[in-house]
């Protein structure tokens, strides 16, 4: 049951990046792979933070910004600079991967015994339950921390997830939709998709970075290299949710998607490892799912046309 | 709303380009002077045709005037503004445009009403208040009862799943419904069967006479140069080497377009590939 509730958080967490990762490559299609960079400094920054004796309300807001600027950063490389996309990605993840390091002064922090974001609704719910540290849910015994953790990781996920829907339906956030869709109609009605693609992962990297440092606080410990194959992984949370609820899914629906995706995906792998699964395994088996992903769909739309393209 | 013209008042604006120059793959084997120093001056509310071959720089001229690039040399003004140094963006608060691929004027995952709430916020910086707000509504189902395609209620489908000639006319509503000073069409019905061609250019003649915007329209099919417009222009090798005004394009007819080929033949104004082209094209 704990491990159960402990999956469900990391999902929950992990599907922020999962949000972040479908701005960039749903909304704009553009193949971002910052990720790998800012979600670790998501982790450095709110760790070192917080080590600092810093709110962790505050060290997490702070995180979110910088990865916000580090997506910035890619996208001034991509339009300013005429990089591709891929090398711009690669060029902010590997200066941050020294930013990463300088942010927290060694490789890794132990967050064990500070306070995080969950401290609060630990301390809410351990007096709720008059003190002790376990109680019983569905005849089960469960820490109450495990479940204060769950129930602070779900309000988060809903939060980020209604902003993103509100966001993306005002009159910018459609004109982002709008320039992944034909950039040039979006120019011809005068919007600067040079600035709507900057701020654009401007967002996506904050709420990957926002990822980062929550699952730094979850998991009590940031690491400088949590960051590998992390981009993989929000794919795959993207990419199952696609294959959920449909490619051509409205903003709404499609954001749900994502997070169904993440968390389902970590439960498949909470599984796997549960079985016996090596751990060290688990990068393979993720890329694997994500090509098995990528490929199925495309494949069977091979015999079943999106109705997207059709013409009359 | 309040800064834009009234729908009934005429919007057009002059456009004036000076000695304009535009050349691609400068110093390659493909170096092509698309526009070679292109003087032309369109009144306010005036509506040009423009014919030429394949590759004569007709789409050029346009997107020179749209600001999809910066010309070479040469300045470009609409109305009182020298837009010469303008990005395509910043242009757009004049400009309307259709291109000829019927998908590239909308944005498929988009509903028609986000389409249309974009196109309605041409030029206006953008916020965030929600794009979609109830009461544009029914000035939008209005319109788009008014093209008689049946497209009132398709307001909340993705405009992906649209036929090209109905994303063609909404493309079109698109480009006229804020009144721009200038509008620019570049060969939008070519790629549309015969009728929904012909439904097109009807909504094109309505938009025009409504809002009056200094109209300029590429197009290759004949029956369109000679009907529509009260000025035409032929371009060759990225210059105007024939400008027939108002009165002169009155009743012109498809036999009088190849007459006037054969006759800047005989003055040596075309070569005889470039002539042989030209009325095989409009035929
Ligand atoms: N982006 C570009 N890069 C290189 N060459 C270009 C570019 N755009 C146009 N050209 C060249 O400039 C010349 C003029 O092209 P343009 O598209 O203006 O012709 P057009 O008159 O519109 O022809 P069509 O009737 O086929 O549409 C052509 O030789 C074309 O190959
Ligand atoms: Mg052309």
């Amino acid at each position: 049951m704990s491990i159960l509730i402990t999956t469900l958080s990391i999902g929950l967490v992990l599907a922020v990046l999962g949000l972040g990762v479908h701005i960039a490559f749903r909304v704009f299609g553009f193949s971002d792979i910052t990720a790998d960079g800012s979600f670790p400094l998501g982790a450095a920054v709110a760790a070192a933070l917080i080590i600092a004796e810093v709110d962790p309300f505050i060290a997490t807001a702070i995180a979110g910004a910088a990865g916000g600027a580090a997506g910035a950063i890619t996208g001034v490389l991509n339009t300013r600079f005429k990089i591709n996309p891929l090398l711009a990605g690669i060029l902010t993840m590997t200066a941050l991967y020294t930013v990463n390091l300088r942010v927290m002064g060694k490789s890794n922090i132990g967050l064990l015994g500070k306070a995080t974001v969950f401290t609060p609704a630990e301390s809410l719910l351990t007096s709720l339950v008059s003190g002790a540290s376990h109680c019983t849910l569905l005849g089960r015994d469960v820490a109450v921390q495990d479940l204060a953790c769950l129930a602070v990781s779900g309000v988060i996920v809903l939060i980020c997830s209604v902003a993103l829907w509100w966001f993306l339906r005002t009159e910018i956030g459609a004109a982002m939709r709008a320039t992944g869709d034909n950039g040039a109609m979006v120019r011809a009605l005068g919007g600067n998709t040079d600035r709507l693609l900057i701020c654009g992962l401007a967002l996506a990297n904050a709420l990957i970075a926002l990822s980062g440092g929550l699952l730094a606080q979850l998991q009590s410990f940031a690491d400088v290299q949590m960051g590998i194959g992390i981009i993989v992984l929000g794919l795959a949370s993207v990419i199952i949710g696609q294959t959920l609820v449909g490619g051509g899914a409205s903003v709404g629906v499609s954001i749900v998607g994502v997070i169904m995706g993440s968390v389902l995906f970590r439960l498949l792998i909470a599984i796997a490892l549960r079985m016996g699964l090596d751990p060290n395994d688990l990068k393979l088996i993720t890329a694997v799912v994500v090509l098995v992903a990528l490929v199925v769909p495309s494949a069977l739309g091979r015999v079943r046309p999106r109705p997207r393209r059709s013409m009359a | 709303m309040s800064d834009r013209p009234s729908p009934s008042a005429a919007s057009g604006e002059r456009v004036q380009l000076k000695e304009v120059f535009k050349t691609f793959g400068v110093g390659t084997a493909n170096e092509t002077h698309a526009l070679d120093g292109v003087a032309l001056e369109f009144a306010a509310g005036s509506f040009t045709v423009v014919i030429g071959t394949n590759g004569s720089g007709k789409s050029t001229l346009l997107s020179a005037i749209a600001g999809t690039f910066r010309a070479d040399q040469g300045t470009i003004a609409i109305g009182a503004t020298d837009v010469t140094s303008w990005v395509e963006h910043r242009r757009a608060r004049f400009i309307g445009r259709v291109f000829q691929d019927p998908f590239a004027g909308t944005a498929p995952t988009l509903t028609v009403a986000e389409n249309l709430a974009l196109a309605e916020s041409r030029g206006l910086a953008r916020t965030l208040r929600p794009l979609l707000r109830r009461a544009q509504r029914d000035s939008w189902r209005e319109r788009l009862v008014a093209i008689g395609l049946g497209l009132e209620d398709r307001l909340d489908d993705p405009i992906g799943l649209l036929s090209g000639g109905q994303r063609q006319s909404i493309t079109l509503l698109m480009a006229t419904m804020c009144a721009p000073a200038v509008l620019l069409l570049d060969e939008h019905t070519a790629a549309l069967d015969p009728k929904s061609a012909e439904q097109v250019i009807e909504l094109t003649q309505r938009a025009v006479d409504r809002y009056r915007p200094t109209t300029i329209m590429v197009t290759h099919a004949m029956s369109q140069a000679a009907m529509l417009g009260d000025r035409l222009i032929a371009m060759h090798s990225g210059r105007i080497y024939l400008d027939v005004s108002a009165q002169a394009k009155q009743g012109l007819q498809a036999s009088d377009l190849h007459a006037l080929f054969s006759q800047m033949r005989r003055e040596d104004r075309l070569d005889e590939a470039t002539t042989a082209m030209l009325r095989a094209q409009y035929s």
